[in-house]
């Protein structure tokens, strides 16, 4: 369903890297593996669309990207946090739903908050939250938006162990729906199976 | 729910719980329009005269006020990237933006317009048009304003280039949005002004959140 190949990117006059290539099927994931700078997240910017490549091709469903079905397939959880601080988590989680277009009930945004261990906090203003809580609001959207295709850069930061487990048998629930993730981490993934790139 | 018009619902909510910069820029529009009264004495001929031109060019400088922080506080904070990669069309989002900028900083000043205009005497006929001016005019310089807050997007810098930018484009809606207060007390028809504004509005509501998505997009690279 993913076919990335010939990918590169260079800023400024350094190459990052050259001639990247993966391709991904329902239930595989991709642990894209590297040192500081070598490129992770250019990577990841490129692959979900946000910059454009110096070379290379992303093929979704054999169609090159990004198209409005590449983005409705899509999710993509960034190195921010991505949520706003004067908002309450369910009215972050429920207004982005309908930033997407999707209708989410109440119901159902707190059942995700609940899930994510957000249970007593989802009328606070998030600015009061701690790191990993917020970084747990923006992981509720995994559960709320239905994506084919998870983009997760560093999604494992600021997470203690149980939250870390949670994100592990997530993504794990989700490959087993046939879905797809392409991750990057410094640390091992409590996920089975995959494939590896080593930028 | 339609994501137009929970982008609108978005900013507003995220505006009311921080008052003080909506509040700001209507502050500043009432503050810069009656410091002229002041300065220039009781004249009524004089300060009917420069009346349009004064709650105008305050008007501009009020809405670029607020510009800057259009998209700043999204880019900071990673959510306009969420908006670029929406399934909903990024054009659609912005043009929701831009209405809940225009609600919240152009808005006020329209209602604001013709309690300001007594302090210039100007008559109750005169004040109709000048509300009805603003009222096409403030739409008008959110819009072209939007384009410069995205090109200016994560600029060090970007508040005074953003100026730079946007306040020539506003030239013509001062002249025309202006010009149909003064033709008016000079008792000539304002359909003509009234008429080229509403063009302008159409010509900017057409073109400008097309032109900010393209804008945003670069910001974003």
């Amino acid at each position: 369903m993913l076919n990335v190949s010939g990918l590169a990117c260079s800023r400024g006059e350094r190459r990052l890297f050259a001639d990247v290539g993966f391709s991904l099927s329902p239930g595989e994931w991709l642990h894209v593996q590297g040192e500081n700078g070598s490129g992770k997240t250019s990577l990841m910017r490129l692959l979900v669309g946000l910059s454009p490549a110096d070379a290379g091709s992303i093929l979704w469903r054999d169609e090159p990207t990004p198209s409005a079905e590449f983005r409705r397939d899509l999710i993509y959880l960034g190195h921010h946090a991505a949520v706003k601080e004067d908002l309450t988590p369910l009215e972050n989680l429920r207004l982005a739903a309908a930033l997407d277009g999707i209708a989410l009930d109440e119901r159902a945004a707190l059942a995700a908050l609940i899930r994510l261990g957000l249970r007593g906090r989802e009328e606070l203003p998030v600015r009061v939250l701690s790191a990993g809580q917020k970084r747990r609001v923006l992981l509720a959207r995994l559960l709320t938006r239905p994506a084919i295709l998870w983009v997760l850069d560093e999604a494992f930061n600021a997470l203690d162990v149980a939250a870390v487990k949670l994100l592990g048998d997530l993504i794990a629930e989700h490959l087993a729906n046939r879905g797809m993730a392409v991750l990057t981490s410094h640390q091992p993934l409590p996920v089975p199976g995959g494939k590896t790139l080593t930028l | 729910m339609n994501p137009f018009l929970a982008t609108v619902r978005r900013d507003v909510l995220l505006a009311m719980r921080r008052k003080s910069e909506v509040l700001t820029a209507v502050f500043f529009f009432v503050i810069v329009t009656s410091l002229f009264p002041l300065g220039i004495g009781p004249e009524p001929v004089l300060l009917k005269k420069i009346a349009p031109g004064i709650l105008w060019v305050a008007a501009l400088l009020a809405t670029l006020l607020g510009l800057p922080r259009l998209f700043a506080a999204d880019h900071g904070d990673g959510t306009l990237e969420q908006m670029v990669l929406s399934p909903s069309p990024l054009g659609l989002l912005v043009a929701g933006k831009i209405l809940a900028h225009w609600l919240l900083c152009g808005l006020p000043l329209v209602l604001l317009a013709p309690v300001l205009g007594l302090q210039f005497d100007l008559d109750a006929s005169a004040l109709g048009v000048l509300t009805l001016a603003l009222l096409l005019g403030t739409p008008l310089l959110s819009l072209i304003g939007a384009i410069g807050a995205a090109l200016t997007l994560g600029v060090r810098g970007g508040g005074v280039l953003l100026a730079l930018l946007v306040l020539p484009l506003y030239i013509p809606a001062l002249i025309f949005g202006a010009g149909a207060v003064e033709a008016h007390i000079a008792g000539l028809d304002v359909g003509g002004h009234l008429s080229l504004l509403a063009a302008m509005l159409v010509l900017a509501a057409f073109f400008a959140p097309w032109a900010t998505t393209a804008g945003l997009r670069i910001a974003l690279e």
